[in-house]
């Protein structure tokens, strides 16, 4: 939703996919990784076959795109079989295709000069936490952060750019817990609670993030000393590109957003 | 080249909180975080602990956090490690400090042990007389996890081990997935079960912290999910991990894409016990009208989704009969 909201502001046209696959978000990889190739392959044949990057705004997708390109663009063995698996699809993937996260789209393709330009709505006194999810960083030389070191701080320069303070925790970089959440609930909710806790003891108002597996879990965590909302990377984007909460969807969030908005001195 | 060490100190005998010692010394472009270390402690100060033998990354004895990400201090080039002029040291993770940059690492022999880290043969099969095969493919797949030197860089950094130390961690783990996979070992079937317990196999967050800090490159992880899979295929199938992948795998083959409504209620076996748990925050979702919905239409594209799924299914099958 907020996603096609700020499309537009952007400069980027979305084209779906119609017909692609859910990736698998390293589940389907863990029961068959040569399906999960095969099924990924596909996605990014047909993107070939329009011409267009892929646009994620998902750290575990973004995670799989990566891995899945990282060994076809390599293993040229690989790619021949999964090639093979798709032939009578009409299918072929070339290895062309471009698979690229939303936060780094904004840094490397529209560039934070011309996102100053957009913001309209300063986010000015909200303190806000960086959190990136695991898939969107390692490993580092599938994800691209042992090229582009510099991805790992890009959060916090958006953050900055749509005038709000980015506020440091130990947790940025760590695991949300939320795949082991039916496995290990209290593990799960353990890890989800830490970061939330540390981030509001620093001063956090909210939380934001480019992979959405943070807010189910978040939700679930349940201390009412630390209701610590968490947005979406376009919903904040989104704020600061002066849309209201309530088309942003801010008023559907469990955690109330609505002491962090007042800050802006807005209402859901 | 003048490079600065901040290191962190601790020695638990003496001192009631850790702190950083920065030492600036004067070293050779091409020394290792190890030989800086070495320097430090023979021109400058003599008290400063840390651990180390081989020098070329087969010991493993020189595990520590090297700018906040474990990994070993003799494989790693200073002028790679430096920001700035300053390279920053501390012990490794999940282990408690027993001087300086040295760890005790009894957390991590513990998790080994409970594994029995080494193969088991069938008693009648001992001796001389008996040979095992094994294909090249399977040496070179093991050979992965034969290459590990314990040092313990995955354990540290394991962010499950760091909110519950009872999980086995990556090593011991990675381990199992060898003897499990190996002819020689006889005890393939328990092992699954026992890994399939609680703190195993299924409680790995895939973080992928372990595969980042290897020095190996053991693919500590990939291991493990290995070990799921294996896990499955021999039944072990009754516990919340297997019924996970299983629903989520099933929805992705019928419809697409993930049917979220159920993925929950699915992988508690539709225990309503279980679930009481999860209740209120189903409440408050659907409060907020932010429940996902439970009308799961198929996508578009399905049918080749699923002629996919069928190709791979029956080349398994076909695996099999052979």
């Amino acid at each position: 939703m907020a996603m096609e909201k700020i499309a537009g502001k952007l400069g980027l046209e979305l084209v779906g996919l119609e017909g692609a696959a859910c990736t698998g978000a390293g589940v389907l990889q863990e029961r068959d990784p040569g399906l999960a190739d095969t099924l990924n392959a596909r996605t990014l044949a047909m993107a070939e076959r329009l011409g267009l990057p892929v646009l994620t705004i998902c750290s575990t997708c973004q995670g799989v795109f990566s891995g899945t390109l990282y060994r076809l663009n390599r293993d040229p063995v690989w790619r021949a079989r999964i090639n093979e698996k798709l032939a009578d699809l009409g299918y072929t993937y070339k290895g062309t295709a471009r698979a690229a996260h939303l936060l780094w789209v904004l840094v490397e393709d529209i560039g934070l000069d011309r996102l100053r330009e957009l913001v309209v709505r300063p986010l000015r006194g909200l303190k806000v936490a960086a959190f990136y999810g695991c898939y969107i960083l390692r490993p580092s030389w599938v994800v691209g952060t042992d090229e582009k070191p510099e991805r790992l701080k890009y959060l916090e320069k958006v953050v900055r750019v749509l005038g709000a303070e980015p506020v440091e925790f130990p947790g940025e970089y760590k695991c949300c817990g939320f795949p082991i959440l039916t496995t290990n609930r209290r593990n799960s909710l353990m890890m989800a609670g830490t970061h939330l806790t540390d981030a509001r003891r620093r001063g956090a108002d909210l939380m934001v993030t480019p992979c959405p597996l943070y807010q189910p879990e978040a939700v679930k965590y349940r201390d009412p000393n630390v209701r610590l909302p968490v947005l979406h990377l376009p919903q904040l984007l989104g704020l600061a590109f002066g849309f209201s909460p309530k088309e942003l969807r801010l008023d559907r969030h469990v955690v109330s957003v609505l002491p962090a908005l007042e800050r802006l001195s807005l209402k859901v | 080249m003048l490079v600065t060490l901040r290191v962190r100190r601790f020695n638990p005998e003496t001192d009631l909180e850790p702190r950083f010692q920065e030492y600036t010394v004067d070293v050779p472009e091409h020394f290792t975080v190890l030989d800086a270390l070495i320097t430090i402690r023979e021109r400058i100060d003599g008290t400063l602990a840390f651990r180390y033998s081989c020098r070329m990354a087969i010991c493993g004895a020189c595990g520590m956090r090297i700018n906040g990400l474990a990994g070993l201090a003799c494989k790693t080039a200073l002028r790679s490690a430096l920001n700035d002029g300053t390279v920053t040291l501390e012990p490794m993770g999940n282990m408690p400090v027993a001087k300086d940059l040295v760890v005790n690492m009894e957390p991590f022999w513990h998790h080994l042990r409970t594994v029995r880290p080494y193969i088991e043969p069938h008693p009648a099969r001992i001796g001389p007389q008996n040979e095992y095969r094994i294909s090249p493919e399977l040496v070179d797949e093991l050979s992965e996890v034969v290459r590990c030197i314990m040092c313990g860089a995955c354990f540290s950094d394991c962010t499950v081990d760091e909110i519950d130390i009872n999980f086995l961690g990556p090593a011991a783990l990675a381990r199992a997935g060898w003897l499990v996979r190996d002819p020689r070992d006889s005890r393939a079937a328990d092992r699954l079960r026992e890994l399939s317990k609680p703190h195993g196999i299924w409680d790995c967050t895939r973080c992928f912290f372990c595969v980042q800090v290897c020095p190996k490159d053991v693919k500590p992880m990939e291991q493990i999910l290995r070990l799921r899979r294996l896990a499955v295929e021999a039944g072990i199938t009754d516990n919340n991990g297997a019924r996970h992948t299983q629903a989520f795998v099933d929805s992705v083959k019928e419809t697409g894409w993930l049917d979220e409504f159920t993925l929950v209620p699915k992988s508690w076996g539709w225990n309503p016990v279980a679930l009481l748990p999860e209740l209120p925050t189903a409440v408050r979702m659907l409060v907020r009208k932010r429940a996902p919905s439970p009308v799961h239409p198929r996508q578009p594209g399905v049918d080749e989704v699923r002629n996919l799924f069928e190709k791979t299914e029956r080349k398994r099958s076909v695996k099999d009969d052979a």
